[in-house]
């Protein structure tokens, strides 16, 4: 008889760590984006490419970089004192800064894509009406952006679900807390466990071709509502 | 960059993997000189020195994957082309011969291998007490469903009366190796490695599990079917036996 505690596990871990992932990203990713898209610092591209890094690198690399600043001599030991552990390796808190690494990217470019594609025009009007910075960003500028956000959302969420080697580095695989879903189909499938490896992979790619749907969709909505606002 | 210029990339991408597939040439052969061995982790440095004695004096030229054993287990089950696999347990050559994947009578013992509590610490780990203390957040093991060195460890656990205590500290590592290099960057204190993984470190402080506490971790060679007319892989069977070998070996900490 199957175990569906054991299968659902991974699975509540890994909506776990995907939501709160997304959460922050999307907290400090949009100011990111911002800056990205209105900046003209001559350093802008260089910090835009230290944020799509994770694109090219491969996850081992980052998982090996990682397991050195979460560890004790890392400022991610440092922080673990401050709660009286003594490394981030192996906790749920070390697979989310991870995850933010790995999945900026993903979360960063279509914020930054949507606060460029509106351009400089409707920021101007709001100023004229002598709406303040803040109140542009909060009133103008976030509302225009809302397509890009939730893109920048789903794609983050999905990346960190799909996410696999940096937290086979850094996870321990403790069941619970880093045992996430795909973790446990690599361990089904190297014992040999294939009818739970089949339930939980089967589940991954319906969840995967779902979001890549919802993203073309999306990305179609986007499309034409830039093609009205071009002139 | 817009999600259209995304998929411009992926267009492109495509076409430059068909490209690397057209070009590559027969991937996956092994020159003939050469063989593969699927090997287990806690075996990789004496593999390597023990594949270049024998590349000296024979002529052939081992290549070496490391993994878990169960892992290595399943890609064999699955066709991975290996000629020859080095386990670190008895239970997945015994199966391989059983399920035709390799050549019955060529299965043997080339190494008993030795469970060691480790910490890069000096002092820390001062014997079977370390446990009892239990002065340590962090406890890594091998995942010890795929991995003997891992199952070995928990054997030790039960036996010591310390598996219900010391249970929610451990981490698991995905073989002997990563278990112990959880334990050699300091991210968990102490570790169960294979002793073998201690002979090219230096520094910590490690105990040598007494063998009683866990069955012997006797350490299977078996030729693959893939490699059964393989010169090369029959000859580097047959030197694992040999003396020059077995001082390696011994140099490691694994008895034969």
């Amino acid at each position: 008889m199957l175990d569906f505690a054991e299968l659902w596990s991974p699975i509540r871990l890994t909506l776990e760590l995907a939501t709160v992932t997304t959460l922050v990203l999307l907290v400090i990713g949009t100011p990111i984006a911002w800056w990205l898209a209105r900046s003209q610092s001559r350093w802008k591209e260089a910090v835009a490419a230290v944020v799509a890094l994770p694109l090219v690198l491969p996850p081992t690399v980052l998982g090996f970089y990682l397991l050195i600043l979460l560890g004790p001599e890392g400022p991610g030991g440092w922080i673990a004192g401050l709660f009286g552990g003594r490394t981030l390796a192996f906790t749920f808190e070390g697979l989310v800064i991870g995850s933010v690494f790995y999945s900026m990217p993903f979360v960063v470019q279509p914020i930054r894509n949507a606060f460029e594609a509106f351009g400089e025009r409707p920021l101007e009007v709001a100023a004229t009406l002598r709406a303040s910075p803040w109140d542009r960003f909060w009133s103008v500028a976030l509302p225009l952006a809302r397509p890009g956000l939730l893109t920048g959302a789903v794609l983050g969420f999905a990346h960190t679900v799909g996410e696999f080697g940096v937290i086979l580095m850094i996870g321990g695989n403790i069941p619970g807390e880093t045992r996430v879903l795909s973790i446990a189909v690599y361990d089904y499938v190297e014992t040999l466990q294939w009818t739970k490896a089949h339930i939980l992979a089967g589940g991954l790619l319906i969840f995967s071709f779902l979001v890549i749907l919802t993203m073309m969709l999306l990305d179609r909505r986007l499309g034409r509502r830039l093609g009205q606002s071009t002139p | 960059m817009s999600l259209l210029t995304y998929r411009k990339l992926a267009s492109l991408l495509v076409v430059a993997l068909t490209m690397a597939g057209l070009l590559a040439v027969a991937p996956g052969q092994a020159k003939a000189a050469e063989f593969r061995v699927a090997t287990a982790a806690n075996f990789s440095d004496a593999a390597r020195e023990i594949g270049a004695l024998f590349e000296a004096k024979s002529g052939y030229r081992p290549l070496f994957s490391f993994g878990a054993t169960g892992q290595l287990y399943t890609q064999i089950a699955q066709g991975a082309p290996f000629d020859v696999f080095l386990a670190a347990d008895q239970a997945r050559p015994e199966r391989a011969v059983a399920e035709g994947l390799a050549v019955a009578d060529s299965r043997f013992t080339y190494a008993w291998g030795r469970l060691a509590l480790f910490s890069r610490d000096k002092g820390r780990v001062t014997g079977e007490a370390t446990l009892h203390e239990g002065d340590f957040t962090k406890l890594a093991i091998a995942n010890p469903l795929t991995a003997p060195y891992g199952a070995a460890a928990v054997e030790a656990l039960q036996a010591l009366s310390l598996r219900d205590a010391l249970t929610p500290k451990l981490v698991q590592g995905n073989n002997a190796s990563q278990a112990f290099q959880f334990a050699a960057t300091g991210n968990a204190e102490v570790g169960f490695v294979a002793l073998s993984q201690l002979a090219v470190h230096e520094g910590g402080s490690y105990w040598v599990v007494p063998a009683k506490l866990h069955s012997p971790i006797a350490q299977d060679a078996v030729l693959l079917t893939a490699g059964k007319d393989s010169e090369a892989a029959q000859a580097f069977m047959a030197f694992l036996k040999s003396d020059a070998a077995r001082a390696v070996l011994a140099r490691y900490g694994y008895e034969s």
